[in-house]
């Protein structure tokens, strides 16, 4: 931003994700500057996904994505340290279930 | 060997000669972009310039390859066509070889050449000559993207702001002489369609003019007339004074070390 305000004269930031085969989760694979979506898709095509690194890209506005802050770190995530038995492992399988393998 | 006194009269003759044009095109077209690469207006469109300009030396490399096959001269491969033959040995066409100019100037020759190629190619890749077909039919997939991606930005440059429109209109001005011989029909085109090999491009100009009118209208450029003077030479291997400069940028390394590899 400048002084003023107003935005200097660069194309606006966006997401890029692609999906590596149908069916799987796109992930985050990086951003590109574009003047507006479809020229994002083929600038995203071509950075990131041009050695058939993925069957489908979304791209979205960088400034669309709500993300929390390393303020909110404590808050958000520490509550889960102490709560092994939140994860599967925690607990055993029992044997008739372990039998039927 | 001048191919400007010979003429092809076998049925492999005239397909070694309508390969090599394809080729000497794209060669001459992706050498061109190459000169983008660090650039760009942008990051991202420097990348994009740089692969279509990588896309369109493979198409030219494979082209080649199949040319030195047909040729049946042992020692040649695409090395062989792209750096050791002059000027007059090359019939790709003239819009290909005109310098890049500004941004506006190297997407409206991009698009008109992309648009010509995409109809082009649809006629060819079922030609008779298996081998050739398959290869316009690997290649077809990445024309169609290099179309979307100059289509998309004549439609941004022409209804943007005034400056940009300005310059791709004068773009398309001074590029329009040069569009006439995309459609010229000589004997070598001629043989070719005749032996089941080669496409009649009359069939689809009409097409083309349709996709390049609506796309001008749209990004709100004024078309200009279609009956003009127009250039022509190139597939006789005429071209202007801009192509000895380019061969001899692209040669020199290849002609100074003919034997020199990567190590």
């Amino acid at each position: 931003m400048s002084e003023n305000g107003e935005k200097l004269n660069e194309w606006p930031l966006w997401e890029v994700f692609t999906q590596p085969k149908t069916g799987a989760p796109h992930e985050h694979a990086g951003s590109v500057h574009a003047p507006d979506a479809e020229i994002a898709l083929q600038n995203a095509r071509d950075t990131y996904a041009r050695r058939n690194e993925a069957v489908n890209i979304w791209v979205v506005p960088s400034d669309q994505i709500v993300s929390t802050t390393p303020d909110d770190s404590g808050a958000f995530f520490d509550p889960a340290d102490t709560k092994p038995y939140r994860h599967p492992q925690f607990y055993s399988v029992p044997r008739s279930v372990k039998k039927r393998k | 060997m001048s191919t400007l006194e010979t003429k092809p009269a076998t049925k492999q003759e005239v397909l070694h000669e309508y390969i090599l044009r394809l080729a000497d095109d794209r060669l001459i077209l992706g050498q061109r972009l190459s000169e983008w690469t660090g650039f760009g207006p942008e990051l991202e469109e420097d990348l994009a310039m740089a692969n279509i300009a990588l896309d369109m030396i493979g198409h030219a490399s494979s082209l080649y390859e199949y040319a030195a096959e047909l040729s049946g001269e042992e020692d040649r491969d695409d090395d062989y066509y792209a750096y050791f033959r002059d000027d007059t040995d090359f019939k790709n066409l003239k819009i290909c070889e005109l310098p890049i100019g500004d941004f506006g100037f190297t997407i409206a020759r991009q698009f008109l050449f992309s648009s010509f190629s995409y109809f082009l190619y649809e006629q060819l890749k079922d030609s008779e000559d298996e081998q050739f077909a398959g290869i316009i039919k690997k290649h077809l997939k990445e024309i169609k993207y290099h179309l979307r991606h100059s289509r998309e930005w004549v439609l941004r440059l022409g209804d943007g702001t005034e400056e940009s429109h300005q310059k791709i209109q004068t773009a398309f001005d001074d590029i329009w002489m040069y569009t006439g011989e995309l459609f010229d029909m000589d004997d070598v085109d001629k043989m070719a369609v005749k032996h089941g090999i080669g496409a009649d491009s009359s069939g689809f100009h009409n097409d083309w003019k349709e996709l390049v009118v609506n796309t001008m209208e749209e990004a709100t450029l004024k078309v200009p007339d279609f009956n003009q003077y127009m250039q022509e030479g190139g597939r006789r291997g005429f071209h202007t004074e801009y192509l000895g400069h380019l061969l001899a940028q692209m040669q020199f390394l290849r002609r100074s070390y003919p034997d020199g590899e990567w190590k």
